[in-house]
């Protein structure tokens, strides 16, 4: 398996504040991989960092390539999409045009139509509302509509950040549901972070634990699912 | 009956040019989030390099469209060496950027072509239109131009890649930057395209108000009432408000006794600061709500 997405040593800073402390992890190509920790431990801060949304110092290699000292806006345009937290809807565009937007930057134009109804397929509902405002769907239909936003890039890497975040249980259960299809079907490698760490620890293959700034566990997601001390001590659960 | 029918067209005319000038104002105040208090000097600008051009025996509507092109050009110029550096600066630093410029457009106008007043022609003539002594072809003109140049804008945000992406990079321009869009570049087209719109309004007005340095001056505060009424946030609530205050300024200046031509200005700033006070988002305009 080749490494697709390789961080070393990675430092950000927030002004004088420093929230990630060399931080150390890579991705496989084709994985679902999770970052799991508390609040503040850093894993928003890490997202950010790769699509250098934040100041940092340390090597990220996309595919082999440096994406350091990279605009945000040219990083995307390596096949990584990145649904934020907070989900980056444009709330006063249609659903249509927030899939248009998806993929912005590529020029195939026959390849953009096909692919809006691909997604409406994954996510009939999105169908259903294709000329009415962003802002006007449901959390679960907002969060729908920004991972197929970020689908529309064709990525190679999708960086999801707690996308169960404000869902109802169901809700979140049918997201993951779709995003394990995405992962297989669509060979979109996943980068996912969440709290819900029972939930992303069924969907992703490979897991990583955060802690202050600092991996302190990494492995097969089954594995630290059945340890029970990493659970107790790490994850809550 | 004739006399209102005749100042309310007669508004609709002068309307369409504040339309234009609060729809430039509007432009730049979305991407940057300031008032582009200059932008009346840069349509001044831009209309004596068209008066220049047909100096040199230009026809108008080639003299017209170079102007159109070279203001958007100069609108991209201006953002790139001024605004760009003062991205992250502070409200009043702009400010100061925005008087500067004005200063600077202002008298290198008038050391260029001085300060006397000139005549600036008409591609429409100035006859009764279709025979009406209601409205002359001129005021027609400005009218259809104006018009035009809506539903262009309206089909170039509407409908194509670019337009669509100029309005994500105005709305959400971090959300925008994970999809791809150079924002940088988008505000810089939103100044060049800005320019380009005040250009055609100063060119359209200089038959009216005649050609000199000064000429924009009253036209930029009529256009600012016309963003401020139809709401800053509004594209369309500006070109909305741009024909109501042409309307109510001729209205007023004809039925409201002691207002006259004087003290019409000051009605301008009065709908200003009424419109403020009892509506501040305008008519069209969303409340922003900001997290502090």
């Amino acid at each position: 398996m080749t490494t697709l997405l390789n961080v070393k040593d990675l430092r950000a800073y927030y002004g004088q504040v420093q929230a990630l402390h060399g931080l150390s992890f890579s991705l496989n190509e084709g994985s679902l991989t999770t970052l799991l920790g508390a609040n503040g431990a850093g894993k928003t801060t890490t997202l950010r960092a790769i699509c250098n949304m934040v100041r940092s110092t340390g090597a990220i290699e996309f595919d082999g390539k440096p994406l350091n000292n990279r605009s945000t806006e040219s990083i995307v345009r390596f096949g990584i999409a990145h649904v934020p937290q907070g989900r980056g809807t444009f709330t006063n565009m249609t659903v249509e045009e927030n899939l248009q937007l998806g993929a912005i930057t590529r020029k195939d134009n026959t390849g953009i139509v096909s692919d809006i109804e691909r997604m409406y397929a994954h996510f009939p509902v999105l169908k259903q509302r294709h000329t009415q405002q962003a802002g006007t769907l449901s959390g679960g239909e907002q969060q729908m509509l920004a991972v197929a936003r970020a689908l529309m890039l064709r990525p190679r890497l999708m960086l999801l950040d707690e996308p169960s975040f404000g869902l109802a249980p169901l809700v979140v259960r049918d997201l993951f549901r779709i995003l394990g299809k995405i992962n297989r079907e669509d060979k979109v490698s996943i980068l996912v972070v969440e709290q819900n760490a029972q939930l992303a620890l069924e969907l992703a293959d490979q897991a990583y634990v955060i802690e202050t700034g600092r991996i302190v566990m990494s492995g097969n997601a089954k594995d630290i699912a059945n340890n029970e001390e990493i659970r107790k001590s790490y994850l809550g659960y | 009956m004739e006399l209102f029918t005749n100042q309310v067209l007669a508004g609709i005319a002068t309307g369409a040019i504040y339309a234009c000038m609060a729809l430039a104002v509007v432009m730049i105040y979305q991407a940057i989030d300031h008032l582009n208090f200059a932008q009346g000097e840069m349509a001044m600008f831009s209309t004596f390099i068209s008066w220049q051009l047909m100096q040199w025996g230009v026809p108008y509507w080639a003299a017209f469209v170079i102007t159109l092109a070279l203001s958007f050009v100069g609108g991209i110029a201006i953002e790139r060496i001024l605004f760009k550096p003062l991205a992250k600066a502070p409200v009043l630093t702009n400010v100061a950027g925005f008087i500067a410029l004005f200063a600077i457009i202002n008298s290198s106008a008038g050391l260029i072509w001085d300060f006397t007043i000139k005549q600036y022609p008409t591609p429409f003539g100035s006859a009764p239109f279709l025979g009406s002594q209601l409205i002359s072809t001129h005021q027609a003109g400005m009218i259809g131009v104006t018009l035009l140049l809506l539903v262009g804008l309206y089909f170039f945000f509407q409908y194509t890649r670019i337009g669509l992406a100029m309005r994500a990079a105005a709305s959400l321009p971090e959300s925008a930057r994970l999809v791809g869009i150079n924002t940088s570049w988008m505000i810089a087209l939103g100044w060049g395209m800005a320019a380009a719109i005040g250009s055609i309004a100063g060119m359209l007005i200089a038959p009216v108000v005649f050609l000199e340095p000064n000429m924009m001056g009253g036209v930029l505060i009529y256009g600012f009432a016309a963003a401020v009424l139809g709401g800053l946030s509004s594209p369309f609530g500006a070109v909305v408000g741009g024909f109501l205050v042409g309307i109510f300024e001729n209205l007023a200046g004809t039925y409201i006794p002691g207002v006259g031509n004087e003290l019409k200005l000051p009605i301008a700033l009065a709908l200003i600061i009424s419109v403020l006070v009892v509506k501040p988002a305008g008519l069209f305009g969303r409340h922003i709500v900001k997290r502090v």
